[in-house]
């Protein structure tokens, strides 16, 4: 008789509370996310400057616009630059970084807030900071330069030049967050594994190669991943940095989606550019789960 | 083996040093460059003024333009704050605690936002916001921020709400507690360290972000912090010794919430990034 009534109430107190709880996520969702991406991929057929309505209905003509403009190659090929230099030194200076400081004495803890200062500014702050920097006449390259009595580029404006310095704001803002991410992986390693590698008579080296650089595996797919990701977001420091100068030359996809599709209003455009993007984005995570996948049946069976 | 041992602790503290420094440096110099003459930074980036100007920072701290835009992301990343969690609680305890058809579905619906940036969709936001009437406003940002938000802090929030004990319900239902009931006294409470770092994400994200306020705000009263800083920057150029007392002036209070906050900010991200 009790149980009833409160299967009775839990009934339709579930109800009730589902239909207060779930539609104010799932409206916003829809009005913003998807209907959006789906609209994207809707407007990416036509030629609209976004009043009225769309009615110029090219095909494909957006699309092969995009895909055959060597802007947007440069672009993509700046995003993949910018995943090479983050595999080839960002992620391996944060490991190192980490494997030094992942023990838990205080002078640990205060170099590990260090490194990650650059990761919580703000993107515009640290564009300003090194658009400083790298600033011919003011600032420390400037300096630098002046040292051997020479006179500095003005980095900013040389095209490679200029994408060479966005790589190294890039290496210096986000090394602290994989360092972090580093960290927390390396304080999963079980200790009594560690103290039993040590009493084999284990060097450190010996133990870092073969016991702690394996067992961090998932860590560092998961941080490769990351830096893919960050690549596909880019889009506050080359605004701030060089505005995706000189000659369109540091362009990142999302910068050239705001130039040439956003900036003019060419929804059309934009869209199918935002189309392509999104279906790296999709290619990349179902890339990504499939490796994670195989990781993880590998290491359970 | 004693001198094995030295040699890396020596080796240890120059690595660290060095790569603190690097780390530091650009800061450093940009904190100490607004109180430089133009002359002074010229040819001493990295030294201490010759000269301490304190006009630069003076002129900015007594404007009024600094603290409108601070005002503005504050009131935008606040309400970004309140409704992203409002909303992303009350989804992610219908996941976690309420049975109805189609549950994984919706669990599936909701997380696909992780999967793209928000760019890929920017321009039909836009069109959408501007058809709301509500361009140029402090919800052309918030909204789709919070929007943005959802997917990662309901994977967080759902995730906790499906730790917390069963009996706690079990004995709530017992006493007739209703659902509704069950989320503000029982589980909101004891989510109060899940809900901290979901806000603080949510916050920091609101505060730096500068893409949507960049195609959605045009008039500069509403321009928070980062447009405001870039006008700024815009209209002073190279009179570098302005622009990086304005860059101070925005960058240490960000410090000091990061030097706050440290616990909950790592702790989301290394957790959202696992369960991501």
């Amino acid at each position: 008789m009790i149980w009833k009534r409160i299967q009775g109430l839990s009934y339709s107190s579930n109800l009730t509370a589902l239909i207060i709880f779930l539609p104010p996520a799932l409206l916003l969702f829809t009005m913003f996310v998807i209907l959006p991406v789906g609209e994207a991929s809707f407007y990416s057929f036509f030629n609209w400057n976004g009043y009225g309505s769309p009615q110029k209905w090219i095909n494909l003509d957006n699309f092969v616009r995009v895909l055959s403009d060597p802007v947007f190659g440069h672009s993509l090929f700046n995003n993949l630059l910018v995943v090479l230099v983050s595999l080839c030194i960002q992620i391996p200076l944060a490991l190192w970084m980490a494997l030094l400081i992942s023990d838990r004495a205080r002078s640990s803890v205060i170099f590990r807030a260090i490194f990650f200062v650059p990761y919580i500014l703000a993107e515009v702050v640290a564009g300003l900071i090194w658009r400083y920097m790298y600033d011919g006449d003011y600032g420390v390259v400037a300096v630098i330069y002046s040292w051997f009595g020479q006179q500095a580029p003005h980095v900013l404006a040389r095209p490679g030049l200029a994408t060479a310095a966005l790589l190294v704001v890039v290496v210096w803002k986000y090394f602290g967050f994989h360092m972090a991410l580093f960290i927390a992986g390396r304080q999963n390693v079980p200790s009594d594994v560690l103290e039993s590698a040590r009493i084999d008579g284990g060097s450190r080296w010996q133990i870092t190669r073969h016991i702690v650089l394996p067992m961090m595996r998932p860590t560092i797919i998961l941080s490769v991943f990351f830096s893919i990701l960050g690549s596909l977001h880019l889009f506050d420091l080359v605004f701030v940095l060089t505005g995706g100068g000189p000659l369109n030359t540091s362009q990142s996809v999302v910068s050239y989606l705001y130039t040439f599709g956003i900036q003019r209003m060419r929804v059309g455009f934009g869209s199918a550019v935002g189309v392509i993007l999104f279906i790296i984005c999709v290619l990349v995570m179902v890339f990504y789960k499939r490796i994670f996948m195989r990781e993880t049946e590998a290491t359970s069976s | 083996m004693k001198k094995r041992i030295s040699f890396f602790s020596y080796y240890r503290w120059l690595v660290l040093f060095g790569a603190a420094g690097l780390c530091l440096l650009p800061m450093w110099a940009t904190v100490i460059g607004g109180f430089k003459t133009t002359g002074d930074l010229r040819t001493n980036a990295f030294g201490l003024p010759r000269q301490w100007i304190g006009d630069n920072y003076a002129s900015i701290l007594f404007g009024a333009r600094f603290w409108q835009m601070l005002w503005n992301s504050m009131v935008i990343a606040l309400f970004t704050v309140f409704f992203t969690l409002v909303v992303s609680s009350m989804a992610a305890f219908a996941l976690a605690h309420l049975r109805f058809a189609g549950k994984k579905w919706i669990a599936n619906y909701l997380t696909l936002g992780l999967t793209f940036p928000f760019a890929t969709a920017i321009l039909p936001v836009f069109l959408r916001v501007r058809d709301l009437g509500l361009l140029d406003s402090y919800w052309a940002v918030i909204l789709p921020q919070v929007t943005f938000n959802l997917s990662f802090s309901i994977v967080l929030l759902r995730g906790f709400f499906a730790e917390l004990p069963k009996e706690l319900f079990e004995a709530a239902f017992m006493d007739g507690c209703s659902y509704t009931k069950i989320f503000w006294r029982i589980t909101l409470p004891l989510s109060r360290p899940i809900i901290a770092t979901v806000g603080v994400l949510a916050l920091v994200g609101s505060w730096n972000n500068f893409l949507l306020p960049l195609v959605m705000i045009d008039s500069d009263q509403i321009y928070p912090w980062p447009l405001g800083i870039m006008q700024y920057q815009g209209q002073y150029g190279t009179d570098w010794g302005r622009v990086l007392a304005f860059v101070s002036l925005t960058m240490t209070p960000a410090i000091f919430f990061y030097l706050l906050a440290q616990k909950h900010i790592i702790a989301g991200l290394t957790s959202g990034a696992v369960k991501g």
